[in-house]
């Protein structure tokens, strides 16, 4: 592999699309990408598969033309270029869609993907072209409606439309599917075969195993910021990527039956919350009751009032009394602070800057909601040493990777800072426990760690009530699921009587209904 | 363009040789400025640094000029690491030189040991109502405290200036704005025949390790700390945003106006309408240089102190401006900022050559 040009030609008559040679970038303290090296035939599928962190988001902005490569090569259909800025990059015909879509809720569909298009534009004659583009791949738009109105997987399709608009030769889809309903996600992969089979080039990357292998020719997989094999998908097992992935097999969880007396430690009664932000969500008669021993799922989208559930929950934003009851006593009009005397705990899914202060110590993270343990304060003065053993038997017991108790919140990784959250939160013998978004950016293993001690907390007789996107997830924890989409909470059904597909039209079901 | 990049961990390393290196670059801008002025700049700074330590007389002065800057700048450390950003300490600190004049002026006459502390009370209590006019419009109106401290300064000197010209005028004076002079026992006594410092500093030196215990070791303060920091995470664990700007502004009120008290029964020994040499402007300096630390402030304290003594000793011998003390001290805020970057970021180390000819390309 020393000339560049080599790579992928003695194969093929037809140079790939694009290669990559031994791309290497750096950051302050990380090595992001080290020597890493892939190639997209024309018309191909082809994953990037790893974990957070692995690295796979940096290789795509170089593709893109968002940060420059320190070194290696980059070809575009054969020939070596240097793609300075993402406008370089969509004239070359790389379309990109983020995971994070960059869109403006004030306008309209057509106005959104007009703002990206070089040139003078006619909105009238965009709005027709959009309107068959649309029809032409399965993503129904309406070209004139605002874009805040829309439900996540519809603006996704704006995403993406406006990507196809520029008639693109290389289409990077980031995480596409962490949004989107499991009948979505099939009508995306629908989208998708046909763009391949018109010689698109798709780069997908994704950490779900079981997508990868339904819909892509070729995987890269990346782990550490290298690459550690390239496979067909097709022909692996869900066992062999994983290995490749995080370098040994997935763990999975174990939940035994509770053994206790189930009594209802937190309930919700009626609870409406109008948000005066049209832009956020507003709750509509939430109504849940969770019983000590179990683990209890609220599946849905991030947006549907997720975000307002949680704080009403916590305390962070107050009710009336009535509507919410900790283990029967009404706590609805309390704040935060007083609803944790009484009990209950809460990981939120924002770690650095509400779970914990990123410039602070883990000791004195540990403050944040355990001084109200026996030792930390006493007579309004704290006794640090006290934090900092309450710290170190946290770090010994969850298993969190640090270099000390001194570590800043903010040089840990997502995984461990989340293990020391979530531990801080289990020592303090809460009744009830809230979760939110419990693994997001966790790496595998801690995942499955971090699930499992859920599981075990709610069997000691806690509560647990568990907010995620990832169905997989609940599916693999909860005893029972609710649905949360469009500010209204469906039924909980026990995990036996349910699937993901119904889960997903619920999902979906309620989003019209608000829209 | 990509000079500096952010570093993976701050530098602390950077953030205590910031002031020492921000004091540095004072010096050498201050050199260039006294060269343009035809000043030989090695005469200049021994009139300002070290001519005013060669005597008692100077080192009283030190005291007395160091001990209102620290007491302030305590107060405002507070609340600058809660965020709260009172920069009208001057307002509050006249409220406070009013509130202890009033006592001294009505108790005129009396000979009673009780006149001296109520001073000190009244200078505490008019400085915090000064600050807690902010922290109500704040909580309840939502009005930026950055605004309405500043807005009050100037409110409180034209409340001085009515007084000082009606009501509390000197009936014997020669209409000149300022009351009468205070009596002894509405007075701090000087500690040594002869120089001006007085036992005023012991407030001050009690106040210094009571703010060090409880920035460091208070839940209260550690609230405040969480507040300014990650106002989600003080949100999340229950913590009252309220009573965080409340305390901040408060607190720093009260050691503004006890330092207007000191400053009334001290060295001016009446009200007047030049009472503050801006004190609680140049405290806001103090806070920062010294790191919002209590020590530290103890240090940036003096040297601020010396600035003031070495501006009124250059005016003197060297006739320069006396706006060279202001110069002074905004330089050295404007240095330490400066530095301040490199705490969080550092100077490129390595480009690639190729890499910098696409970069350039790019932005031709």
């Amino acid at each position: 592999m020393s000339d560049p040009s080599s790579i992928g030609l003695a194969k093929t008559p037809v140079p790939p699309r694009l290669a990559l040679w031994n791309i290497t970038k750096r950051y302050p303290g990380v090595v992001a990408n080290d020597k890493v090296s892939l190639s997209v035939a024309p018309g191909e599928i082809h994953a990037v598969l790893g974990e957070n962190g692995a690295g796979k988001s940096t290789l795509m902005k170089i593709i893109y033309g968002a940060t420059h490569a320190d070194e290696g090569h980059l070809l575009w259909n054969g020939k070596e270029v240097h793609i300075a800025n993402p406008a370089e990059a969509r004239h070359l015909g790389i379309g990109m869609v983020f995971q994070h879509f960059q869109l403006f809720e004030t306008l309209s569909v057509v106005e959104n993907i007009a703002l990206v298009l070089e040139g003078k534009f006619d909105l009238k004659a965009l709005a027709i072209r959009v309107k068959e583009v649309s029809e032409k791949y399965g993503l129904p738009l309406d070209p004139y409606r605002m874009v805040h109105s829309l439900s996540v997987g519809e603006r996704q399709r704006v995403e993406i439309v406006r990507c196809l608009l520029q008639n693109p030769q290389l289409l990077i889809l980031d995480e596409p599917t962490s949004v989107l309903t499991p009948q979505a996600v099939r009508s995306l992969f629908g989208t998708l075969r046909q763009l391949a089979s018109e010689g698109v080039s798709i780069l997908y990357i994704s950490h779900k195993l079981h997508e990868i292998q339904e819909l892509c020719d070729r995987a890269t997989v990346m782990r550490g910021g290298r690459v550690t094999g390239e496979a067909n998908p097709k022909e692996e097992t869900s066992a062999s990527l994983a290995r490749m992935m995080i370098g040994r097999e997935l763990p999975v969880c174990v939940s035994p039956a509770f053994e206790g007396e189930a009594k209802p430690v937190l309930e919700v009664k009626g609870l409406s919350y109008a948000n005066d932000d049209p832009f956020c969500s507003s709750l509509f008669d939430i109504s849940l009751c969770l019983q000590s021993g179990e683990v209890l799922g609220i599946a849905g989208i991030s947006g549907n009032g997720q975000a307002e559930l949680l704080a009403a929950l916590s305390g962070e934003q107050l009710s009336a009394s009535e509507c919410v009851l900790l283990e029967g006593q009404p706590v609805g009009h309390l704040d935060a602070g007083r609803r944790r005397d009484q009990g209950l705990a809460f990981v939120p899914e924002e770690r650095l800057g509400r779970g914990a202060v990123p410039s602070m110590s883990l000791a004195e993270n540990t403050v944040l909601t355990a001084h109200r343990q026996a030792g930390l304060s006493r007579y309004g003065l704290l006794n640090y040493g006290a934090a900092r053993e309450f710290a170190k038997r946290c770090i010994e017991r969850f298993d969190v990777r640090c270099p000390g108790v001194g570590a800043a919140a903010r040089s840990l990784s997502g995984g461990n800072l989340q293990k020391f959250i979530v531990g801080r939160e289990i020592m303090q013998a809460p009744r009830v426990m809230i979760v939110a978004q419990p693994t997001w950016g966790v790496d595998v293993g801690a995942s499955a760690a971090l699930r499992q001690t859920l599981i075990d907390i709610s069997r000691s007789g806690v509560g647990v009530l568990v907010i995620s996107e990832e169905l997989e997830e609940l599916f693999e924890i909860c005893d029972r699921i609710a649905v949360l989409a469009g500010g209204r909470l469906s039924e909980a059904q026990p995990k036996a009587q349910t699937d993901a597909e119904q889960i997903g039209l619920l999902m979906a079901g309620s989003q019209q209904q608000a829209a | 363009m990509h000079l500096l990049e952010p570093r993976a961990n701050s530098s602390q390393l950077m953030r205590w040789a910031g002031p020492p290196i921000a004091i540095l670059l004072t010096l050498l801008a201050a050199s260039a400025l006294f060269a343009i002025l035809d000043k030989p700049p090695l005469q200049a700074f021994y009139v300002f640094f070290i001519e005013p330590l060669e005597t008692a007389n100077g080192w009283s002065e030190l005291a007395l000029k160091a001990s209102p800057l620290i007491l302030i700048a305590q107060g405002l450390a507070l609340g600058f690491r809660a965020r709260v950003y009172n920069i009208g300490a001057e307002g509050q600190l006249l409220m406070g030189a009013v509130f202890a004049s009033g006592v001294a002026i009505y108790t005129d006459g009396l000979n009673a040991w009780w006149i001296l502390p109520m001073m000190i009370l009244a200078g505490a209590l008019g400085g915090a109502l000064w600050g807690s006019l902010s922290a109500w419009l704040k909580t309840h109106f939502n009005a930026d405290e950055t605004l309405t401290t500043l807005m009050l300064t100037y409110v409180a000197t034209y409340v001085l200036s009515y007084l000082v010209s009606g009501p509390w005028r000197d009936p014997g004076g020669t209409n000149f704005p300022q009351s009468i002079m205070f009596g002894e026992s509405a007075m701090f006594e000087p500690l040594f025949d002869g120089l001006r410092l007085n036992s005023s500093i012991f407030i001050t030196i009690v106040a210094v390790p009571l703010f060090w215990l409880f920035v460091s070791r208070s839940f209260r303060a550690y609230q405040l700390a969480v507040g300014g920091l990650a106002p989600a995470a003080a949100r999340y664990a229950g913590f009252s945003a309220r009573s965080g700007v409340w305390i901040s502004l408060v607190i720093s009120g009260l050691t503004a106006g006890l330092a207007g008290a000191m400053e009334a029964a001290g060295p001016v020994g009446q009200l007047t309408l030049s009472l503050s040499p801006g004190y609680g402007y140049a405290a806001i300096i103090v806070a920062w240089v010294g790191r919002l630390h209590p020590i530290g402030i103890v240090l940036s304290g003096l040297l601020l102190a010396l600035i003031y003594l070495g501006g009124e000793a250059a005016q003197v011998s060297m006739q320069l401006p006396s706006a060279i003390s202001w110069l002074f001290q905004g330089m050295l805020l404007f240095f330490l900022l400066g530095v301040d970057v490199f705490v969080d970021y550092r100077f490129r180390r390595r480009r690639d050559k190729r890499l910098m000819s696409s970069e350039e390309g790019a932005n031709a």
